[in-house]
């Protein structure tokens, strides 16, 4: 089956006043896919999203985002993506259905503010204000403006950082489900559990070049198979799985 | 897809800030409550305390009706027992605030008034001058429509008299002080925050453009202070006898001006968010703007009191300006067209402060 390529990335360099963050990065992301991008902090991950985002200029390359060039065309690419920032705030004082609003204001499009809250699980908070929810009600939330505009690809850049266990399960429930829905996502994560259980294909970045493209499986399976073996034997089960056990599997908020 | 409104954005983002505004306490405190609360203090002490000593030339005409109006004043004392050199030394001490010499004339005008003020007591001065301006307008004004001679028409009218109250003058400036600070840190610590919280970034990542995010956060903050002034002048009028020479009409212009001023005012507040670091560096820079201007513009006590070294700070601040423009709509009735020296001035400060503004200006 031939996968249809909704992203390209072409030789993509990003060069700042004093270092060179993306030295030349190439890779494609196909349709309705869960694309990761790994790597340690300083890898060039952010700065490659947000050149993608339209959100920096990119030094030289070439970028389109479901047909679109990010140099001509970036309005054309922003009404098409729903974006989550690390860290980003929203406008103070606001509930979060008068957020959904505003945001729906911004995207120039109709929604029931209520039914985007139904999608991440978030009726019961609608007049709440933002600053007051959890951890992973923040990122739900956060999830759920990227969605007002019905994109084609959502792109979410460590998402699950600074969640327990539940809320972290329980979030990747939910981007399988937008996935499902037919939304192709590109994440960043530094938690290879998470890429390895969510994502059908990654990309290690690293040093601002990418040293590795492929299926989490198959590069397990190249690995093991040069002859790599793990100091302590792998058991059937890890603290992680104990903990859910303990704890059981419904999040906390 | 259907094409994207960009008025439509606007309006979002000026909804959600107006809300955002309403929903902060220090906003209504700052440019809601204090001026209230100045108004309600000074308009009580200073009623009573302030009168202006007037001499009547020995030459003077007593029965017309300028000065059977004037007579009437409450802050106005008129004396007539002292001589005229008496007068006059009284005048050069500042014992007296001024000497009127009212002239009856048999052709047009009607009457001449000639007024001598004294370098010893400005400040009741132009309270005097203020209150003939006023006088001579209203005068006037009801004597033209019928075109009949003047001095007919004048003897006929019976005038209730205005009385120029300390109300009169302390509302405008309380209004001005009210706009500075909307204007001034309103703007300043929303940028800064919407920033620094990547507030701004998240817009970024959708269609809005960027002329939509600053002009819906203008329209916020025009549209609450808009309605703060009206709630001013609305407690100012009905609670206190702040006086509205035209009604409705002194009030439009009095909006209009706020406007003028607010615009300026923001101004400041871009340039405050653009060079300041972090939200604690927000209040120190915001006062090295607004102190200054609260005190030296005229809020409290007329600029005619200051000393002449400081005259030239103060006249070339746009407080002064503002309050000054928004005083003579106020109480002599004048509309926007006769206070083009201020919005000319107002003007010169806008195009200044934008210039400024549009280099220090920060998005991210």
């Amino acid at each position: 089956m031939a996968k249809q390529p909704i992203i390209t990335v072409n030789n993509l360099v990003k060069q700042y006043a004093d270092f060179t963050a993306v030295k030349g990065i190439s890779f494609e992301v196909y349709e309705g896919e869960i694309f990761g991008l790994l790597g340690p902090n300083g890898a060039g991950k952010t700065t490659t999203l947000e050149i993608i985002e339209t959100l920096r200029i990119k030094t030289s390359g070439e970028v389109t985002v479901d047909g679109f060039s990010i140099d001509t065309q970036a309005n054309q690419i922003k009404q098409r993506i729903g974006v989550q920032l690390q860290a980003a705030g929203y406008y103070p004082g606001l509930n979060l259905i008068e957020l959904l609003n505003l945001f729906s204001g911004l995207y120039g499009v109709r929604i029931n503010p209520l039914d985007m809250l139904a999608k991440v699980a978030l009726t019961d908070k609608a007049k709440a204000q933002y600053k007051t929810l959890s951890g992973g009600q923040k990122q739900r939330f956060s999830i759920a403006t990227t969605l007002i505009n019905n994109p084609r690809i959502i792109f979410l850049d460590e998402p699950t950082t600074g969640l327990d266990p539940q809320a972290r399960r329980n979030l990747w429930e939910l981007i399988r489900e937008i996935r499902s829905a037919g939304t192709t996502v590109v994440i960043t994560t530094h938690y290879m559990d998470e890429a390895e259980e969510l994502c059908d294909r990654v990309a290690f970045v690293d040093g601002g070049r990418i040293v590795g493209i492929n299926s989490p499986d198959s590069f397990i399976d190249e690995l093991v198979a040069a002859g790599f073996e793990r100091k302590k034997q792998v058991k059937q089960a890890n603290l992680e799985d104990v903990f859910i056990n303990l704890t059981g599997k419904e999040w906390r908020e | 897809m259907t094409s994207y409104n960009n008025t439509r954005a606007t309006l979002a983002i000026a909804k959600a800030s107006l809300r955002s505004i309403f929903r902060s306490p220090s906003a209504v405190v700052f440019s809601l409550l204090f001026p209230l609360i100045f108004i309600v203090i000074f308009a009580n002490i200073g009623g009573g305390a302030v009168s202006v000593d007037v001499g009547l030339a020995k030459s003077s005409d007593t029965l017309n009706p300028i000065y059977q109006v004037l007579k009437n004043y409450k802050v106005v004392r008129i004396t007539t027992k002292q001589s005229q050199a008496e007068m006059n030394k009284n005048l050069d001490k500042g014992s007296l605030d001024a000497i009127i010499d009212i002239q009856k004339r048999n052709g047009l005008p009607a009457f001449t008034i000639d007024v001598k003020y004294t370098a010893a007591s400005q400040e009741k001065g132009n309270m005097l001058r203020s209150m003939l301006k006023s006088l001579l307008y209203q005068f006037n004004t009801q004597a033209t429509p019928n075109n009949a001679p003047k001095v007919a028409t004048m003897t006929e009218t019976t005038i209730k008299g205005r009385e120029y109250k300390y109300i009169d003058f302390i509302l405008p400036g309380q209004l001005g002080f009210s706009l500075l600070n909307i204007g001034v840190f309103g703007t300043a610590f929303v940028f800064l925050s919407l920033r620094q919280t990547l507030v701004i970034k998240r817009f970024f990542a959708t269609p809005v453009k960027r002329y939509s995010i600053i002009t819906g956060e203008m329209l916020a903050r025009v549209s609450f202070a808009l309605l703060g002034a009206i709630v001013i002048i609305s407690v100012g009028h009905f609670a206190f006898g702040f006086t509205l020479v035209n009604g409705i009409v002194t009030v439009l212009n009095m909006l209009l001006l706020s406007f003028a001023g607010l615009i300026i005012f923001m101004g400041f507040g871009f340039i405050i968010s653009g060079i300041a670091k972090n939200e604690t560096s927000i209040p120190p820079l915001s006062n090295i703007i607004t102190l200054p201007q609260f005190l030296l513009s005229g809020t409290f006590f007329s600029t005619a009191a200051f000393p002449s070294w400081l005259q030239p700070v103060s006249n070339a601040l746009p407080l002064t300006h503002l309050n000054n423009a928004m005083r003579k709509i106020a109480f002599e009735g004048a509309a926007l067209g006769d206070v083009t020296h201020q919005l000319l001035i107002l003007l010169l400060w806008g195009i200044g402060i934008y210039a400024v503004a549009i280099k220090t200006f920060k998005w991210e």
